[in-house]
């Protein structure tokens, strides 16, 4: 019995593909954890879904091209965000109706391409991710990210919440809300391009947005909130890769699935909490 | 707080507004230290507008404005977010992040100034509670103890009172006259005239400054200018038929400018 469990629990990383899996989405997990959270305080989760769709057309480019991805994508995100900002500038439509219409434009020119017949083979990877076919240089990048978002968080924290807590009054305590809300930007998109090869256009908005989503439910202060989030990004993301070698399921979409679990989890126990405070 | 001149700021014929056009006129006034001026006017009568023009976000369209001395404010609690995850000492310690370089997180110095000021503001058993699980009050405090951390010589106040219980108001304003006594000036929005009375000064806006001076400033006439037509004269024993208090829709708060 215990041997059949252990067997259970070790088989999957016996191979060094998914060795690898599991490192590329511990370190995603930690990015997106850690950086979700402060994406739903500053009500940036459509934003990140948005420049992840968006920046479709410039991975497909790239692939087609023979160009490296982290280029492409790099590509894709600039003229997404140049479209969004002149888009929100358009007269009566409104700017949600703008970003909308720009992110299905762009997200539609990806797909076109990507069907296009003179696109190489396995450009689905793109849309869904190739967790298991991740490279050295991925792992890499996906380290540095780590290390990149940490120290820039940990620096920025203070006036990240002095923004996040009441942005009107920021200016008075001598923090440039505009700058906060940039940095914040270009660390997501920094997350975005890196965290895009591993778990794919449509899937890695998941594993900015739910991790975080359950943290909240809870945590009470923010530096708790970032932790609890990034272990629960890591644990349901390993959770999705045992499912993913057991089952024989998809691994992007069965970490995604795992993490969206992991939120609903937290919700039934911060409601029965809840209930039981009440009580 | 020994180095701030006598004088903590002074505006002379002064106009603000937006985008050219002016939304209130004629302000002049000054603060010196270890006063009190409660600033009265109903709502889109210019308090907010006064208070960004002193906090330098709005440059006078005329007139003069002298502001030797660093500003710090109190906002309104329901401005910030009540579900955001941090707790009172978090708050308070935002006050030492104006201090900062933008790669400098504060320090342990920083932390004790922020303990410090919250046990003054009476709330150092507080200090690890969630920010929206305090009262009103309480909340009020704390940001008046973020200002603290903050070490400006003068406090802008906007507003401290609405909303708050008889007992909570009594322990702010207690608190106040104590910031004052330690030679801060402070200027304090409101639309409380009997409280207004209380204070050194009391400055008096609609659109325009209809006065400044002290308390015996407020008469009847004064109050009418303030607040157009809607006074409501009380005929009472103690304070005779020139006191007046408001109706109550002053007393709701959508924010003006």
């Amino acid at each position: 019995m215990t041997h059949a469990v252990v067997h259970w629990l070790t088989d999957p990383w016996a191979e060094p593909l998914n060795r690898r899996a599991l490192l590329e989405v511990a370190l995603l997990g930690l990015s997106g954890g850690a950086l979700g959270c402060w994406l739903l305080f500053f009500e940036l989760a459509y934003s990140a879904e948005s420049l992840a769709h968006a920046l479709l057309p410039g991975l497909v480019g790239a692939a087609l091209l023979g160009l490296p991805l982290l280029l492409g994508g790099a590509a894709g995100l600039l003229v997404a965000a140049i479209a969004v900002a002149l888009a929100g500038r358009a007269p009566v439509i409104g700017r949600d109706t703008a970003v909308a219409i720009v992110v299905t434009t762009l997200f539609g020119l990806g797909v076109l391409l990507a069907l296009s017949p003179a696109t190489p083979p396995g450009l689905q990877s793109l849309l869904f991710g190739d967790v298991l076919g991740v490279s050295n240089g991925d792992l890499a990048l996906a380290g540095g990210l780590v290390v990149v978002l940490a120290g820039a968080l940990w620096v920025l924290h203070h006036r990240l919440l002095v923004v996040g807590f009441d942005r009107t009054s920021a200016a008075q305590l001598g923090v440039r809300p505009l700058a906060v809300d940039v940095a914040l930007l270009v660390l997501l998109a920094a997350a975005l391009l890196v965290a895009v090869q591993g778990l794919g256009n449509l899937l890695v908005v998941a594993v900015l947005i739910a991790p975080a989503s359950a943290a909240r439910l809870v945590a009470r202060r923010m530096l708790p909130m970032m932790l609890a989030s990034a272990a629960i990004a890591v644990l349901a993301g390993i959770a999705g890769l045992y499912l993913s070698y057991h089952a024989r399921t998809a691994a992007g979409a069965s970490v995604a699935g795992a993490l969206v679990l992991a939120y609903l989890v937290a919700g039934l126990a911060g409601g029965a909490a809840g209930r039981l405070a009440r009580a | 707080m020994s180095a701030a001149p006598a004088t903590l700021l002074r505006a002379d014929g002064l106009a603000v507004g937006y985008g050219g056009r002016a939304v209130l006129t004629g302000v002049s006034f000054a603060l010196a230290r270890g006063q009190r001026i409660g600033v009265l006017g109903p709502n889109g009568g210019g308090k907010t507008t006064l208070f960004r023009a002193l906090l330098g976000e709005l440059a006078p369209l005329a007139g003069a404005l002298d502001l030797p001395v660093r500003r710090s404010v109190v906002p309104q609690t329901e401005r910030s977010r009540l579900d955001f995850p941090v707790s009172a000492l978090d708050v308070a310690l935002m006050g030492a992040v104006s201090r900062l370089p933008w790669w400098r997180r504060p320090g342990r110095a920083d932390r004790a100034a922020a303990r410090a000021a919250l046990a003054l503001v009476g709330l150092a058993d507080r200090a690890h509670d969630s920010f929206g699980d305090l009262s009103g009050g309480q909340r009020q405090r704390v940001l008046v103890a973020r200002a603290l951390v903050q070490d400006a010589p003068v406090v802008l106040l906007d507003e401290p009172f609405t909303g708050l219980d008889a007992a909570s108001a009594e322990r702010l304003e207690a608190l106040l006259d104590r910031l004052a006594a330690e030679g801060r000036g402070l200027l304090v929005a409101g639309h409380d005239v009997e409280q207004a009375r209380r204070w050194d000064r009391v400055l008096c806006l609609n659109g325009r400054q209809v006065a400044f001076g002290g308390p015996d400033v407020l008469t009847r006439e004064v109050l009418e200018a303030t607040y157009g037509g809607d006074v409501v004269p009380i005929d009472c024993a103690v304070h005779g038929t020139d006191r007046v208090v408001l109706p109550p829709h002053h007393h709701e708060h959508a924010h003006d400018a």
